[in-house]
């Protein structure tokens, strides 16, 4: 499996603080990895650095094989993103917001892709209708349904299901999982739900204080620790008890 | 340019023109102000023009008013235009696009002109038939003062969403502001041998000055002068390169500081 992304010695200082200290990661093609921490641990630093919204202090960012740091724009088209704490235009229809991002990474044909997307995430109903309008769960579907517009190779999400309802959050799983399946797609997804990391995620990155502390996939930590459940293994590793 | 590159701008523009669709109000405000600004200095112009016909001849003051008026529309059209992207919270979702800064810019650039034209096109209309003044008279000299005083709102535009997109909402305010800063030096309303010898040396470096005392020499006197015009471009381009600088530089220090994600107050 190529790696698709890779950090080496990735840091951030915000002045005398160190939000991330030589985080050195890899994420193989078509894999799922969660990237769990708890509060001011360094995650959506993180994730800022690897999406080019925050210029790193030091280290380097390679994703595909492009110096990231350098000239972002070439991955950029490769990849998204979704948060639940990053809106779309809320006076735009599902349909207008779609069309928007189409364009914005240069899609040709962009009417058929939005209508793929519509259908995808089962938008039909209300796709004519402005986001302000629609439930938390309609426009997480939505904010999905943009970060998949340019087929991306590599998808970084935060949060994806935060507040949402189960029938929801269990759709989403099984979207996510089929997205890495069918399209080989690269996932890195930030998240609190040790649920949803057991059930989707093959590989683990756990920070501390910004530094990766621990990693591997679930079914190894909970042998390391001993632990039954990821939540464990979690308050373990969040409490510092990692002997 | 690219096609995608292209293809950005255009989607950008056309995110903006849904917003516009989306809320008549808008369509309303973008030509009220202009419109309310030439009535009340249509009768203005009218009352003076009865004691003191100087002050009005061949219909001045309303077309100062009217011109002046598109520098103020193109950069509060251009700065809302990019304060939608922070109320909407939706500036992480665009530059993890692979949206180029000065792509936004042209298309920021695109929506201030369509706006600016929606706003004065009625108004400078509305002044034929009610005041008797038409600028169209102007002919050619009109569009240069015109795009030199977009040219000049763009410029400060830029500035102050550099300023926005590093300080945040708390800045909003500096939208409505920082345009009237220059207005006592442009001599918008008197000729610059009006001002203080020393207001005088300050205006010099205005490019606005420029374009009122050329509009002033063409309607008043029927004389073109394009040495002034020319200055009034030359000084344009040179804000315009310092305001893309401040832009990025801004920019720059937001991906630093970690702001792009964080666009609230």
């Amino acid at each position: 499996m190529s790696v698709v992304l890779k950090t080496e010695n990735l840091s951030k200082d915000f002045g005398t603080i160190r939000a991330v200290d030589n985080l050195c990661l890899e994420l193989k093609q078509g894999t799922i990895t969660a990237l769990l921490g708890g509060n001011g641990a360094g995650k959506t630093t993180t994730l800022s650095m690897l999406l080019g919204l925050l210029s790193p202090s030091r280290g380097k960012i390679s994703i595909f094989d492009y110096d990231f740091i350098k000239d972002r724009y070439p991955a950029l088209k490769r990849m998204n993103f979704s948060s639940p704490y990053v809106d779309l235009p809320q006076r735009l229809t599902v349909r207008e917001n779609l069309t928007v991002y189409a364009k914005l990474y240069g899609l040709k044909n962009i009417k058929n892709s939005v209508l793929e997307m519509i259908e995808t995430f089962r938008l039909s109903e209300f796709a004519d209708r402005r986001l302000r309008k629609l439930s938390a769960g309609q426009k997480t579907r939505v904010s999905l349904a943009k970060a998949l517009i340019n087929r991306p190779e590599l998808l970084l999400l935060d949060e994806p299901t935060a507040s949402l309802d189960p029938e929801t959050v269990a759709w989403i799983r099984a979207f996510l999982k089929e997205y890495q399946e069918e399209r080989k797609g690269t996932i890195l997804l930030a998240s609190h739900d040790m649920k949803e990391v057991e059930q989707l995620c093959e590989n683990v990155l756990l920070l501390r204080r910004g530094k990766l502390v621990e990693e591997g996939s679930p079914k190894d930590l909970l042998q390391k620790y001993d632990r039954k459940t990821l939540e464990e293994v979690f308050l373990d590793v969040s409490r510092g008890n990692t002997e | 340019m690219t096609s995608e590159s292209i293809s950005r701008i255009q989607g950008l523009l056309l995110r903006y023109l849904y917003v516009l669709r989306s809320s008549w109000p808008r369509i309303v405000e973008i030509s009220y102000w202009p419109t309310m600004q030439l009535i009340i200095w249509g009768f203005v112009s009218l009352h003076f023009g009865a004691s003191q016909p100087e002050i009005t001849a061949s219909g001045i003051l309303i077309s100062v008013v009217l011109v002046w008026d598109s520098l103020f529309r193109s950069h509060v059209s251009y700065t809302l235009s990019f304060l939608e992207e922070m109320w909407s919270r939706n500036l992480g979702n665009l530059f993890v696009a692979p949206l180029r800064p000065w792509e936004l810019m042209l298309a920021l650039a695109s929506i201030s002109m369509i706006r600016t034209l929606i706003g004065m096109i009625p108004a400078a209309l509305l002044a034929i038939p009610f005041f008797g003044v038409s600028v169209f008279d102007m002919g050619f000299p009109l569009l240069a003062f015109f795009f030199n005083l977009v040219f000049t709102g763009w410029a400060i535009s830029q500035v102050v969403t550099g300023i926005l997109i590093r300080y945040g909402l708390g800045a909003e305010s500096l939208t409505w502001v920082i345009p009237f800063m220059i207005a006592p030096v442009s001599c918008i309303y008197y000729p610059l041998s009006t001002l203080p010898p020393w207001l005088q040396e300050v205006a010099q470096f205005i490019p606005t000055s420029y374009v009122f005392e050329g509009m002033r020499a063409l309607v008043l006197d029927g004389q073109w002068r394009g040495d002034l015009l020319q200055k009034a471009f030359l000084l344009n381009c040179f804000y315009f390169v310092c305001g893309l600088c401040v832009f990025l530089f801004a920019f720059r220090s937001a991906r630093k500081h970690g702001l792009l994600l964080q666009t609230g107050e």
